[in-house]
């Protein structure tokens, strides 16, 4: 018997965590899901595999296709983020990958928000264009923009929200309604979001996207992605992973599962100390700017504010009067967070956009995507508050 | 720095990958540098380096001078009874686990150690009972599943007078909340299933000594007897401890409520927490333990062993299990499960009654769990 939970939106956050879309009783009446690292499925006779076939019945036949460790998540993540249904890759990018390469064929046409995750950028730019897809870029929230972007060829615009590193929240009304007048889908990469923090689906968005290597999984240590969507919609997107055989593992899988189970905890901490640490930084004399959406300083804080419960523990910041070895001394004198890139997970981590995600770029491109030289982006964790503040108080002040 | 920090980072600290969460070994041996030349690690029943990350983790947070993790918190139990000479004598507390009992009255008992089991939240009767013989006194930091508190610190100025071990199991109010070493205390121990591994998937156990001595002690005994944990599960412990602190904030939050709840409803009798004011050992679980007092409830329902057995089997959000302090909620009845391996007299002199119900809350929304409890409770038709 299926866990009821799915569909049932009353249902607190916390508990949809723990329970939804698990079965309520469990082979072997084990509490927790066992780990089925089978690469294939067998047939009990000649007869089970054309019963299989002919009812198109919901079972696992190859491992490529389908596992029973990744639908209990797909379940979880549909029901949490309130969508039909969802599929889980191998990486954010792949879940990308996965549902452009369905979506798009010779001759379409995307439209992207300029601030974005690099690599979707570069995927696009660069390797969606040799199979005659064009895209085109536009400034972030640009409605306008987008709308003179938008042509008979055009079939998705595309945005992140939050935004990284910016962190400028989209206005979700007025994409979706783009989108519907002109006829094209809209994706959201919710990444920095989070189903705690927003949800995007109840905005009317087609597509929402997600790195679930992030917040999801939360302890820095699987990759994983995933698209949430309907049933209708998702079902080629599906088939063609099948294809592309960018599924997860199932032991990665469980370690997704058990880190969603304290997803609501985690989020609320990161919220907690996102906010607080943006507004410890805002307040710092050696700081020139904190991009922070829980700030009234930013320039999205209002559609923020109306649309998210928090915003989460991702925080970019500009030191002031500070060239890029300056900036890089704060980071390298910090204790607690490691230098890294990623975010989400329980450690927090920090870096230089210039030096780790923006290296190979020339100087005047870097300066178009808004990468400044005395740029840092913290991607705080579930420490103590206070911990993490005493921390960057004496990178900041160390002289 | 604060716990919540100290439990992500320590015994993280990257190796020569940058990993940010350390590899998992799962070598069981280790190429030495030369014969008779030891490296830091040889074989690892001895040691290995992904249990000594969690050894050292775990020692942080307890304000030990070691800790040692094992297979099961039984095996750890037994460890630290394997410090007991033949013919010594051990004062428990009789509000104790099931399987401690156990092996205390059929296992120990072989060779000739001799138990008494006092109500240890009197500690003038703790004083009574101890003899020459006695080595070591063992109590619950919080009974299991009566709930009672016992004074740690009143009992560890007893110990050390008498010259015995203070050992404790403080499996129900993990180290966010109270640090028995830091009370006097010699030894604690953990069934790190239940609050350090939280996930219900990982069957754990850990000893934490105050001295290095002691530590070596056990150390000894452990690596001579082998319940050392697996390195896989060594991992998801780690795992983990690094939610434990938040895990246990809102499960405390959401017991007292939950408890309080239950308090207020007709077809129950008595409500066993010690974050109640109705609790007989309220004000000290104040004071040892602050504002938080973990996630287990006992009650009593108003009717008979099938009122209890009705009101278990009907809930749908608590899974009906033993075990405890998961993201789950649990629900069970001790007589007939966690402390079926109690003598029914010494289940009925301990005041554990057959109409007696204990929760374990768990991660999810408590408005949810309180509903759930209340369809329970209307099926198991109390009054
Ligand atoms: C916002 C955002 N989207 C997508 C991705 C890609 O996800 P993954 O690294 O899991 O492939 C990342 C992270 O790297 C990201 O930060
Ligand atoms: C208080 C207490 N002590 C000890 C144990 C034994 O631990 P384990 O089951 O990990 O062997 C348990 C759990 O069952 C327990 O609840």
């Amino acid at each position: 018997m299926n866990w009821p939970l799915d569909t049932n939106k009353n249902l607190g956050f916390g508990t949809q965590s723990v329970h939804a879309g698990e079965a309520r009783q469990k082979p072997n009446d084990a509490i927790t899901d066992s780990i089925c690292c089978a690469s294939t499925f067998t047939f009990e006779s000649t007869e089970s595999i054309l019963k299989y076939l002919r009812e198109n019945q919901d079972r696992e036949e190859y491992g490529r296709y389908g596992n029973p460790n990744e639908k209990v998540v797909e379940r979880k993540l549909a029901a949490l983020e309130g969508a039909e249904d969802a599929i889980v890759y191998s990486s954010g990018m792949a879940a990308v990958v996965g549902l452009l390469m369905c979506k798009l064929s010779a001759g379409d046409e995307i439209v992207f928000f300029d601030q974005c995750y690099h690599r979707s950028r570069e995927f696009c730019v660069k390797h969606l264009s040799r199979f005659g897809v064009v895209t085109h870029q536009v400034k972030t929230g640009d409605m306008e923009a987008m709308q003179n972007a938008i042509n008979s060829k055009t079939k998705m615009i595309v945005s992140e929200s939050p935004t990284n590193p910016h962190l400028s929240v989209i206005d979700l009304e007025a994409f979706v309604a783009l989108g519907k007048r002109n006829q094209v889908e809209t994706l959201i990469d919710s990444t920095l979001a989070t189903p705690y923090n927003l949800k995007p689906i109840d905005w009317g968005v087609d597509y929402v996207w997600h790195s679930a290597t992030k917040y999801m999984g939360g302890h820095n240590d699987l990759l994983a992605g995933v698209i949430c969507g309907s049933k209708e919609k998702l079902e080629p997107v599906r088939k063609l992973r099948g294809i592309l055989g960018s599924i997860n593992s199932p032991h990665n899988m469980y370690l997704l599962e058990r880190g969603l189970k304290t997803f609501a905890l985690r989020m609320e901490r990161h919220n907690h100390n996102g906010q607080k640490i943006a507004e410890f930084l805002e307040n710092h004399p050696r700081i020139e700017r904190v991009y922070y959406p829980g700030l009234a300083s930013h320039p999205s804080h209002a559609i923020a504010k109306k649309t998210m419960k928090g915003y989460g523990g991702l925080i970019t910041f500009l030191v002031k009067d500070a060239d890029w070895q300056a900036t890089a001394a704060i980071i390298d004198r910090c204790k607690i967070p490691r230098i890294g890139p990623s975010l989400g997970g329980v450690e927090s981590l920090i870096e230089q956009p210039l030096v780790m995600s923006y290296f190979d770029y020339p100087p005047e491109q870097r300066a178009g995507f808004g990468i400044h030289d005395n740029m840092i982006r913290m991607a705080v964790g579930i420490e103590d508050t206070d911990d993490l503040i005493e921390d960057l108080r004496q990178a900041l002040e160390a002289t | 720095m604060k716990f919540r920090t100290r439990a992500i980072h320590v015994g993280s600290k990257p190796d020569y990958t940058g990993a940010v969460v350390p590899p998992i070994y799962l070598s069981t041996t280790f190429v030495q540098p030369g014969p008779g030349d030891w490296g830091a690690f040889d074989y690892s029943r001895s040691g290995s380096p992904t249990r000594s990350r969690l050894q050292e983790a775990i020692a942080d947070l307890e304000g030990a001078a070691g800790s040692l993790a094992f297979s099961s918190g039984m095996a750890a139990t037994h460890c630290a009874m394997g410090l007991l000479p033949a013919g010594s004598h051990v004062v428990a507390g009789c509000d104790m686990y099931g399987g401690t009992y156990r092996l205390l009255h059929k296992i120990c008992n072989r060779n000739n150690i001799e138990v008494t089991l006092v109500h240890a939240d009197q500690a003038n009767h703790i004083v009574d009972a101890i003899k020459p013989q006695t080595k070591m006194v063992w109590v619950e930091s919080i009974g299991n599943p009566l709930m009672s508190v016992p004074d740690l610190q009143q009992i560890a100025s007893i110990t050390q007078k008498a010259g015995v071990l203070l050992a404790v199991d403080s499996t129900f109010v993990p180290p966010c909340i109270l640090r028995p070493l830091e009370l006097g205390a010699d030894i604690v121990m953990h069934s790190a299933t239940k609050y350090f591994g939280g996930h219900s998937d990982c069957l754990a156990g850990v000893l934490s000594a105050k001295t290095p001595e002691l530590l070596q002690e056990l150390y000894f005994i452990q690596n001579a007897t082998g319940s050392v944990i697996g390195s896989l599960e060594a991992f998801l412990l780690h795992r983990g401890i690094k939610t434990m602190e938040l895990r246990v904030r809102e499960q405390s939050h959401s017991a007292l409520r939950i408890a309080r709840w239950l308090e207020s409803h007709r077809s129950v009798k008595k409500v066993l927490y010690p974050g109640l004011e109705s609790h007989p050992d309220h004000q000290r679980a104040r004071r040892l333990m602050g504002d938080q007092f973990g996630g287990m409830v006992s009650f009593e329902v108003a009717g008979t062993i099938d009122t209890a057995k009705t009101v278990c089997k009907a809930t749908k959000l608590f899974g009906l299990a033993v075990s405890c302090g998961a993201v789950e909620s649990l629900i069970e009845q001790p007589a007939t499960m966690s402390h079926a391996s109690y003598d029914a007299q010494a289940r009925a002199k301990a005041g554990i009654h057959d109409t007696l119900i204990r929760i374990s809350v768990g991660l999810e929304d408590p408005e949810d769990l309180i509903a759930d409890l209340d369809q329970a409770l209307a099926l198991g038709g109390g009054a």
